[in-house]
């Protein structure tokens, strides 16, 4: 277990010392101590790692993350896993502003809620969000699976192509060519799948319901024009 | 970008570490906004005082004599406290008028920061750390303090261009974000007898705040209407004699944090700002919700 404490290292060195890691490394734990909200902790990971950040993180933690697994003791700020390609990342604490952003593959969770912006342009990650989620999640979301246990804030999944929203609590409002859809049985195993994996045993799949596109402004249609 | 702090204490016994807690708060937030600080402090109340905080281009020769010259033209006594490029004149709250009227005879390139009761203002260009470290912001006490870096995108690097900007008696306002209607605002609010020294967005807000308070709306009253009226993108926080308030438009784009314990509320533009706090380990930590007003009052 290699232990980094933000308040000694520099946050270049502990970046370094990750980005260093390659896949067969023996060095799979790791502690980083007093982040206190500085920004882009642990990002660009790309080796089957463990990382335990103690402590509230700023903007960007764990972005475009690639195998690795970042688990932040606290809260998170403007765009935590962004971009990210696989891996796991878990937030115990809130996440600020576009949580998973334009992310591709991995799981982001979310112990707390997570405000406006959530999975924004979302391109194949999933996220599951244990709180609410703000105004303006999963906006042009392309692909990837977002599921809330909580309430979503208005416009959600604005102008969204594929990807698959789930929501236990209520919507404040759906955003553009969003739209309530039938919970078939294929989604309630894809959902039990997801919860399994963020390790929610609490709650059941039909307590949920599903959104997505309807597709009408895949391509420009002027007799469209008023759902924009 | 710009960076915001503040911090409203409820606890007395930490009156006399505001203005070192401030200045640690301000110091992490100057990558958000190196050109410019200034900050806000409300400090050391007397019922029927002044403070005018003066701000002088050559201060050595503006402020040198200057409390006697007032004195002289008011037949009256007054007190001035220099730090750097500001002062505050202290003087009787029924004579702050004919002080004013007075400095402007005197000495017509000093200008003025702000007035009331208890609010003190210091802000200039400059790397923000520099900026506390010139007013000695560490050592300095009071209820609550507001403070700002500055990334200018809406108007000139000047001083007049830094926040905080102050409208009203023992208000204040800083702002991250731009204002997108402010000049139909300004013209609207000259109209209705209001002034401005600058071109600055922020500036139209802290005197837009004004104007509703001067028809007799509270603090978080007026906030619920700037809501209304103003058009852009602002995270707000805002200060009187004795409120603090935060506010973000509907969007939300511009970041903010918030802490409370027992013994203060904290606000940062980010966590790191609150970071060095006593207790925030413990404290309940929040983002704002959008086109939501947060005020406290003392």
């Amino acid at each position: 277990m290699a232990t980094i404490d933000l308040a000694i290292t520099p946050l270049r060195a502990l970046n370094e010392n990750l980005h260093a890691l390659s896949n067969g490394t023996n060095d799979t734990e790791w502690d980083v101590l007093n982040p206190e909200g500085r920004h882009a902790v642990a990002v660009g990971l790309d080796a089957p790692v463990t990382v335990h950040v103690h402590g509230p993180v700023g903007y960007y933690c764990a972005g475009m993350n690639k195998q690795a697994s970042v688990i932040v003791h606290g809260s998170a700020g403007p765009g935590t896993a962004e971009n990210m390609m696989s891996g796991r990342v878990v937030v115990k604490g809130d996440a600020s502003q576009y949580a998973g952003a334009t992310g591709r593959g991995g799981l982001l969770v979310i112990e707390g809620n997570a405000s406006s912006r959530c999975g924004i342009s979302m391109k194949g990650i999933d996220i599951l969000v244990r709180g609410n989620i703000g105004h303006m999640s999963a906006f042009m979301a392309q692909s990837g699976n977002l599921v809330v246990l909580g309430d979503a804030g208005d416009a959600l999944g604005d102008s969204i192509y594929e990807a698959r929203l789930f929501v236990r609590g209520t919507v404040k409002s759906l955003g553009a060519d969003c739209i309530e859809k039938e919970m078939r049985p294929e989604h309630h195993a894809l959902l039990a799948d997801l919860l399994e994996k963020a390790g929610v045993t609490d709650v059941e799949t039909r307590a949920f319901r599903r959104y997505g596109s309807a597709r009408k402004l895949y391509n420009f249609d002027i007799d469209n024009a008023d759902a924009y | 970008m710009c960076g915001i702090v503040g911090l409203f204490l409820k606890d007395k016994a930490l009156e006399a570490d505001l203005g070192a807690l401030t200045a640690g708060m301000l110091a992490t937030m100057c990558e958000r906004g190196p050109d410019s600080a200034g900050f806000a402090v409300y400090g050391a109340a007397k019922d029927g005082k002044a403070k005018i905080t003066l701000q002088s281009p050559n201060p050595d020769a503006d402020f040198d004599g200057l409390a006697k010259k007032v004195e002289k033209a008011v037949d009256s006594s007054v007190k001035l406290d220099v730090r750097a490029t500001h002062a505050v004149l202290s003087c009787k709250a029924s004579e702050a008028d004919a002080v004013r009227a007075a400095l402007g005879e005197i000495v017509p390139s000093v200008r003025v920061m702000g007035t009331g009761n208890a609010i003190e203002i210091y802000k200039e260009v400059g790397y923000p750390t520099d900026v506390a470290k010139r007013f000695d912001l560490k050592r300095m006490s009071g209820t609550h303090a507001i403070g700002h870096t500055r990334m200018a995108t809406e108007s000139a690097v000047t001083t007049l261009g830094a926040h905080p900007f102050s409208t009203g008696p023992d208000q204040c306002l800083v702002h991250n974000g731009s204002l997108s209607n402010h000049n139909n605002l300004r013209r609207s609010l000259i109209h209705d007898g209001m002034s401005f020294e600058t071109d600055n967005d922020s500036e139209v807000a802290a005197a837009y705040l004004t104007w509703r308070m001067k028809q007799g709306l509270d603090l978080g009253q007026a906030l619920e209407k700037s809501l209304e009226d103003l058009d852009g993108f602002f995270t707000f926080v805002v200060g009187t004699k004795t409120g603090f308030g935060v506010v973000r438009d509907p969007i939300a784009c511009k970041p903010a944090v918030l802490a409370e314990t027992d013994d203060y509320v904290a606000f940062g533009s980010e966590y790191r700002a609150l970071a060095g706090l006593p207790g925030i380990d413990n404290a309940k930590v929040w983002e704002p919700e959008p086109a939501t007003v947060y005020f406290w009052e003392r």
